[in-house]
């Protein structure tokens, strides 16, 4: 088994009100020299059988069609090594 | 025998009933549909109403999109069967791509719910015949994710196409449901498609069909009774 991350972020020129408001709230906090948060989501997809390309072209069409909106986010696919210890 | 009218059910629809009753008000015989329907029962139009279906968990609208009822909507929709849809049904459309653009969060972050003033920027769509181009309503808004953003070609292309079919009014004070209440892009407040078909909007004409309830005016009504009259002289 494997796992594979997606990540999902709104592009850069796409207002992200959410992350606006989590930098506004940190000096509150008492967290200075932050200048800008930007909010994403992340996806960990547990794969049967083998990453290997074609499984890794499924999963992008995936991104593509469901896990992001292109309109307005962009996507990352990596995957991610699990310990053997976890198997 | 008179128009039916399908009116498509999520997990998590809120306006489905209030959608048939205006149907029913307007004079036309409203469907119920269920989102696991694999056929549309040979309505002649489909609303999909307001609400947060499959609770909005991945973005609003991009659950719904993938759901059985979707597949002879998408089909039939192209082919010019007309689809309204409110608020949800909005962002449904929009990640289904049949209609342009996407929705975000309100830009102040909250809830919003109040009564909105809009103007018909064109009446010739499917749904909005018995309006005057230019005409200022008033209908209810209630939304979270009500931003319309799309990028400056879309936007353009949507102008010069006379696809907006809807704008926010923002002249005035916000308190008399003036201003645009989530940020949206060149205060659009709701699109159509190229053959005009297909309209989506976020705020709510089937909440504002009787004197009684709503903002007590009637604003909303010539939605149902725009497509009544196209589908019966049809």
């Amino acid at each position: 088994m494997a796992r594979v991350v997606v990540d999902v972020m709104l592009k850069p020129e796409i207002l992200d009100p959410q992350g606006q408001a989590v930098q506004r709230a940190l000096p509150r906090l008492g967290f200075d020299g932050i200048s800008d948060v930007r909010q994403g989501k992340r996806f960990e997809l547990e794969v049967d059988g083998p990453v290997d390309e074609a499984a890794l072209a499924r999963i992008h069409d995936l991104a593509e069609s469901f896990l992001a909106n292109t309109v307005i986010e962009d996507f990352t696919i990596r995957v991610e090594e699990v310990a053997e210890a976890a198997k | 025998m008179t128009a039916r009218i399908g009116v498509v059910t999520f997990p998590g629809s809120l306006d489905d009933r209030d959608t048939q009753r205006a149907i029913r008000v307007a004079g036309a015989e409203p469907v119920a549909l269920w989102h696991k329907d694999k056929d549309l029962k040979q309505v002649d139009a489909v609303v999909l109403c307001g609400g947060f279906s499959y609770g909005d968990y991945l973005r609003a609208g991009a659950i719904a999109r993938f759901s059985p009822v979707m597949e002879p909507l998408l089909e039939q929709a192209k082919a010019g069967l007309p689809v309204l849809g409110i608020c949800n049904g909005f962002q449904i459309l929009t990640e289904a791509h049949l209609l342009p653009g996407t929705m975000l969060r309100n830009n102040h972050l909250h809830f919003i719910c109040r009564d909105q003033k809009l103007r018909v920027e064109n009446a010739g769509t499917a749904w909005t015949t018995d309006y005057a181009p230019g005409q200022e309503i008033h209908i209810p808004l209630k939304n979270n994710d009500g931003q319309y953003v799309a990028d400056a070609y879309t936007l353009d292309k949507l102008e010069a196409e006379g696809r907006v079919a809807f704008r926010y009014v923002v002249r005035g004070e916000a308190a008399d449901g003036c201003g645009n209440p989530n940020g949206s892009q060149r205060d659009i407040a709701g699109v159509s498609n190229e053959a005009g078909n297909v309209v989506g909007l976020m705020p709510h004409p089937e909440h504002a069909v009787e004197p009684l309830i709503g903002t007590g005016r009637t604003d909303g009504l010539p939605f149902f009774t725009s497509i009544l009259k196209k589908l019966v002289n049809a």
